[in-house]
């Protein structure tokens, strides 16, 4: 097909244009995996969400073809010719046709509400019989999980096993944050003064991944969660290695113990030290940081956003504000004065917290 | 009776209209559109630098280009700019310039309210971007939400910029919104009736009465917010018993007409350019016209679609998605209707034509996308991710960023008698096209495979790095394809072709007059007989090019612009914490309202 | 104000007064969402006083009543200035201003009686919602007794003749708009507390 005029031309050029582009997102989009995608789900929950996104896609699709089509072959089919001569027909409206396709559309939607409303019921946050319960608090910027079946307080990550109902209760120490596990489900606020809920069943085991989605200051992009979906038997003794105590202080030599002593030490000023912020069974009782009772225990440290390695404590331990900005009325974990000694110190004390 | 009479000779009347006094004084709808244009322009222009900056820091993963709070300030005036300094104000540009002349009026109802509107709105702009001088511009994002705005976790003064900000230009909007009713509902000339009026002009009255409405909502929730963080009430105080979730029922219950706000005009503006490149009437006139209507209220009703995520619970989920799923309807009869007034014409592929067909195309991506939130369920996937902002970018840039750029290529030989280049205006369209596309068609997948908005930076580990690359590439086309407009302007102001009356043989009375038109609009006030006055044998009564009796035109006053001095004095002295300054701008205004209700001034 | 001669319209109607009904409707979705929120917060306070340890129906009645007796002189005002009667014109003006500064003190009482015991801005849900909902009304009725005062002066000038009208009426059309929405506050408020 020769394309001779300029208006030719244009119109394959904006048809090439729209090929290269998404052939540019295509190719890059190819490249997985994706650890937060809502299209690979795990759960009951994002299963049937995935599953309602797909009918209404593919009925948008039907549309954006169909109009589009219609868009495009009026442009090609009406252009201006060289040559035409005298006023196209007015025509001024078409009852017929306004009603078919005021209805056309209504139908469609029919088909996408219909689901949709039988969706909402269904995942409705309603939890099933037996669900294990698991409370979260969202913080700036971390999350605060318990689990009241048995005592057990953590931050950053939540184990559960695979196949039994989940059943989250949920709020917020401070601000609005969102909880999001893409892969286990749909997102759900949490809200200070507020409970909300989400039930979902995770069917497969594995590591999931997942990060704060409402905007709540400085560090949002740094608050993550991580789910670990496992067998009964690696959950229960999840479970108990998080109910055991962990040693006294003076039971421990070496490093460790320097490590506990550093903890332990009242700096100046006072809210520097470790105690007056966070929990260790046994040490120390601090409500306002993470319980860090199983901290070495955690894949990840600082809300996720470091691995939990001797590297990445000393980095967090180093200079918290620099790694997780947001100074926060001395609610977040300010620069500590710590000398490399104590620091090493610190880390093997709390790697020993498993 | 006594008249103050202005001869019609331009001489005469001239020798108040050259100098920036004149302008600063101008009570001329015309130059008080071509003022609210060039600025709302250069906010458009700073609101893209915002988002350069955005996207130049997430073209990669764990970026270090500008830090958190930088780049949370940047997020937040990049919404705030573009939504309240940019589009609003440049479709104001079209409402002042255009509607009086479309309705064959020789200028709105309360001329001196107009200037003060643009004159507070200037003063607004100029006030929140202040905040940047400081360190301390907003951060809270463009929808603020509590209690994260409150002043235990937001202390500085960022907030307190974008409250008093926002109220400042609340004024502005709303007395605009006051005086375009009244001038559309008033003012028409003799034969236009309602159902002849032009579309934009149309789209533009159910856009006021929205405005009316919708912003006095906002304004009650920014005075909470204001109170809360001035005087320690307790509006967003959880622990005192509020509930965090009034701020976002408020905020939505404007937020969400707001956006019709921001579409309507732009599909008014489509409305206009459609029939006149496809050489025949637009289609189904009327239910375009009822369907913009219908959105109108509709769009009181859907509010809490931007709540799915909050536990509302079932019920009011299903009643939200279902009234946001209906509001689709109108707008897609609106869609059909356009295609239909091209069907069968003669269609001329001029720039404004491409823009209104781009806006047409766009849209319908930008409506999907709307479609797939309006089901709560998906949503609780979709939203606070990169798929809300690709929708919100393909209806706004690619819907009314793109039909702006229509009515400007289209009404720009009116305003300033000369024709914008045709082939730079097609390659500022491609570009702008390509840009788009690049940058937020991507977007879709960058949300739907977990990367949530507002978030200063990502990992690698998401896989998101190559498409976050590409979005960013297609923005710094986008940016690059308005450098060819602004080289266009400034090409045309000394070379561009002279425009007659109506360049484009168009239908609307605008086209009867000269380009531009003179400073009393018509030299008589028109008779119409037809919807298509200039289309139509005998549709619009002879304007003969020299009035035959003198046209009184009003002269300039400067207390306008004092009142919105004083205005901005109060919010001064508010952000100051200093009651001396807010009592002293008090009362300056109440002395500037004092002088203005008194002068002689005849409309 | 300064017309002398009022255009022809599409309507019939002034422009004046179809901007101000326009405006109107605006100040009830201002009222609207105020009185919403404050529906809405109603019992929630956690500590300080409530309703019903604290408003005084008997008082605020008469005060009610005031309001009222002052749209009442609005209307003979207009009546009298659209006749052109002088000395009624300045007598009514001056009632309705002087019934609005009752209405007001009647309200700075009440205002400064709540803070000694103990119900201020910053105590609780019902100090916040309730001084914002009334104190914005009687922001609203100080507006209007300026504004009536003004009126008052330009009479006593010589410059409020009968064609200076639809001035007062569009002041009429404030004032009335104001105490109608302290019924609806003194009702919703006062009269009709929740537990």
């Amino acid at each position: 097909m020769h394309l001779r005029t300029f208006k030719q031309r244009c119109s394959a050029k904006a048809v090439a244009v729209g090929l290269a582009t998404f052939a540019a997102f295509g190719l890059s989009a190819c490249s997985g995996p994706f650890p937060q995608s809502t299209l690979d789900p795990v759960s009951g929950f994002s299963n049937d969400l995935a599953d309602l996104y797909s009918t209404i896609f593919w009925w948008a699709v039907f549309v954006f073809v169909v109009v589009e089509a219609l868009l495009v072959y009026a442009v090609i089919r009406y252009r201006a010719r060289p040559g035409q001569e005298g006023e196209p027909r007015h025509v001024h409206g078409h009852t017929a046709l306004e009603i078919a396709w005021t209805l056309a559309p209504a139908v469609i939607l029919v088909f996408i509400a219909v689901p949709t409303i039988q969706t909402i019921f269904k995942v409705d946050g309603t939890p099933d019989e037996g669900a294990l319960e698991i409370e979260v608090i969202g913080h700036q910027w971390w999350w605060e999980f318990k689990y009241p079946e048995y005592g057990i307080v953590t931050a950053n990550e939540l184990h559960v096993p695979v196949g039994r109902p989940v059943a989250f209760t949920m709020t917020s120490a401070d601000v609005i944050h969102s909880f999001w596990l893409p892969r286990l489900g749909g997102k759900r606020d949490v809200i200070q003064g507020r409970t909300t809920r989400l039930a979902l069943t995770p069917d497969s085991v594995g590591e999931y991944m997942g990060q704060c989605a409402e905007y709540c200051g400085s560090s949002h992009a740094n608050m993550r969660a991580r789910a670990f979906v496992e067998t009964q038997a690696d959950f229960e003794a999840w479970v108990e290695r998080q109910l055991t105590n962990p040693p006294p202080i003076d039971s421990l030599d070496g490093l460790v113990q320097r490590g506990a002593q550093v903890f332990t030490s009242i700096r100046e000023p006072a809210n520097h030290s470790c105690i007056v912020c966070h929990r260790i069974e046994g040490l120390s009782y601090g409500a306002i940081g993470p319980n860090l009772t199983h901290v070495g225990s955690r894949t990840t440290i600082a809300g996720g956003i470091l691995p939990n390695t001797a590297d990445g404590l000393r980095r967090w331990l180093r200079d918290p504000p620099g790694e997780k900005p947001g100074e926060m009325l001395g609610r977040s974990m300010p620069k500590i004065d710590l000398t490399e000694e104590e620091i090493d110190a610190l880390v093997a004390y709390l790697q020993s917290l498993r | 009776m006594a008249t103050s009479v202005v001869e019609h000779v331009p001489a005469a009347a001239a020798e108040n209209r050259s100098g920036i006094w004149s302008w600063i004084t101008t009570t001329d709808h015309k130059r008080i559109g071509i003022l609210y244009g060039v600025t709302a322009f250069v906010f458009f222009l700073l609101g893209g630098l915002e988002a350069l900056i955005i996207r130049a820091q997430l073209a990669s993963p764990n970026n270090t280009l500008v830090d958190a709070d930088t780049y949370n300030q940047l997020f937040t005036m990049h919404g705030t700019t573009m939504i309240f300094l940019a589009v609003m104000p440049l479709s104001a540009a079209f409402f002042n310039y255009i509607i009086p002349l479309q309705i064959g009026a020789r200028d709105v109802a309360f001329p001196r309210l107009n200037a003060f509107s643009y004159w507070v709105f200037l003063f607004g702009g100029l006030f929140i971007n202040s905040s940047f001088l400081f360190g301390a511009a907003p951060d809270g994002g463009w929808f603020g939400y509590a209690n994260l705005t409150s002043k235990a976790y937001s202390p500085g003064l960022n907030i307190d910029f974008w409250v008093l900000g926002l109220q400042i230009l609340g004024i502005a909007s709303l007395a605009a919104g006051f005086n375009f009713v009244v001038t559309i509902v008033n003012m028409r000339a003799p034969g236009m009736r309602l159902m002849r009026m032009p579309v934009f002009t149309w789209m533009s009255l159910v856009t006021q009465f929205i405005v009316i409405t919708a912003f006095p909502v906002i304004t009650i929730a920014l005075v909470f917010l204001m109170f809360d963080r001035f005087f320690g009430t307790n509006f967003y105080n959880a622990a005192a018993g509020g509930d965090l979730l009034l701020w976002q029922h408020l905020f939505w219950l404007f937020g969400h007409p707001e956006v019709y706000i921001l579409i309507l005009p732009t599909m008014g503006m489509v409305s206009e350019v459609l029939p006149t490149f496809s050489r025949k009437p637009l289609f189904g006139y009327a239910v375009v016209v009822y369907s913009g209507v219908l959105i109108a209220i509709m769009g009181w009703g859907v509010w809490s679609h931007h709540m799915f995520a909050t536990g509302l619970g079932p019920i009011a989920d299903s009643v939200f998605g279902a009234t946001t799923m209906l509001i689709a309807i109108p707008t897609g009869v609106k869609i059909f209707n356009w295609i239909a007034t091209m069907w069968g014409g003669r269609i001329e592929l001029k720039t404004p034509m491409l823009f209104a067909i781009g806006f047409i195309a766009m849209f319908i991506i930008g409506g999907l996308s709307g479609v797939m939130h309006s089901s709560p369920p998906s949503d609780l996937q979709q939203t606070d991710t990169y798929f809300v902002v690709a929708h919100i970018h393909y209806v706004l840039v690619g819907g009314a960023i793109m039909g702006i750029f229509a009515a400007v290529y289209y009404w720009w030989p009116k305003v300033f008698g000369k024709m914008l280049h045709e082939g730079m205006g097609k390659a500022h369209w491609f570009f702008m096209l390509l840009g788009m596309n690049l940058s937020f068609f991507p977007m879709h997948f960058i949300g739907l495979l977990g990367m949530p908005r507002r978030i200063y930076t990502y990992d690698t580990a998401l896989g998101l790095d190559t498409m976050n690359l590409v979005a960013s590439i297609g923005a710094f086309i986008l940016g690059a394809s308005f450098l060819i407009f602004i080289y266009n302007v400034l090409w045309t102001r000394k070379n561009g072709q002279i425009a007659g009356k109506n360049p484009w043989n168009a239908a609307t009375l605008e086209w009867a007059i000269s380009s531009p038109p003179p400073v009393y609009n018509f030299s008589v006030l028109p008779t119409v007989s037809s919807r298509l006055p200039l289309w139509t044998e005998n549709g619009v009564s002879e304007i003969p090019d020299v009035p035959p009796e003198p046209v009184h035109v009003p002269g300039g006053t400067v207390w306008p612009i004092m009142t919105a001095t004083g205005i901005l004095a109060v919010a001064t002295g508010a952000i100051m914490h200093t009651l001396w300054i807010v009592v002293a701008g008090s009362l300056f205004v109440v002395f500037s309202i004092y002088r203005w209700a008194f002068e002689p001034f005849e409309v | 104000m300064t017309h002398a001669v009022a255009h022809h319209t599409s309507t019939g109607l002034d422009n004046r007064k179809l901007a101000f009904w326009l405006f109107i409707g605006s100040e009830c979705l201002l009222f609207g969402s105020l009185i919403a929120t404050y529906l809405v917060y109603e019992g929630r306070s956690v500590a300080g006083p409530t309703t019903h340890e604290i408003l005084n129906i008997p008082l605020t009645s008469i005060s009610t009543f005031d309001l009222l007796m002052s749209s009442l002189a609005m209307v003979l005002a207009l009546a009298a200035v659209a006749r052109g009667d002088r000395l009624w014109s300045r007598v009514w003006l001056a009632t309705t201003a002087l019934l609005g500064l009752v209405f007001l003190g009647f309200q700075a009482y009440e205002f400064t009686h709540f803070v000694h015991e103990g119900l201020t801005l910053q105590v609780n849900l019902f100090g916040s919602t309730f001084f914002v909902l009334t104190g914005f009304h009687g922001g609203h009725v100080f507006v209007g007794v300026v504004w009536l005062v003004t009126l008052l002066i330009r009479s006593l000038q010589g410059k409020l003749g009968p064609d200076k009208a639809l001035n007062v009426e569009i002041a009429g059309l404030y004032w009335h708009f104001v105490d109608a929405v302290w019924i609806v506050i003194f009702t919703v408020v006062y009269l009709i507390q929740r537990q």
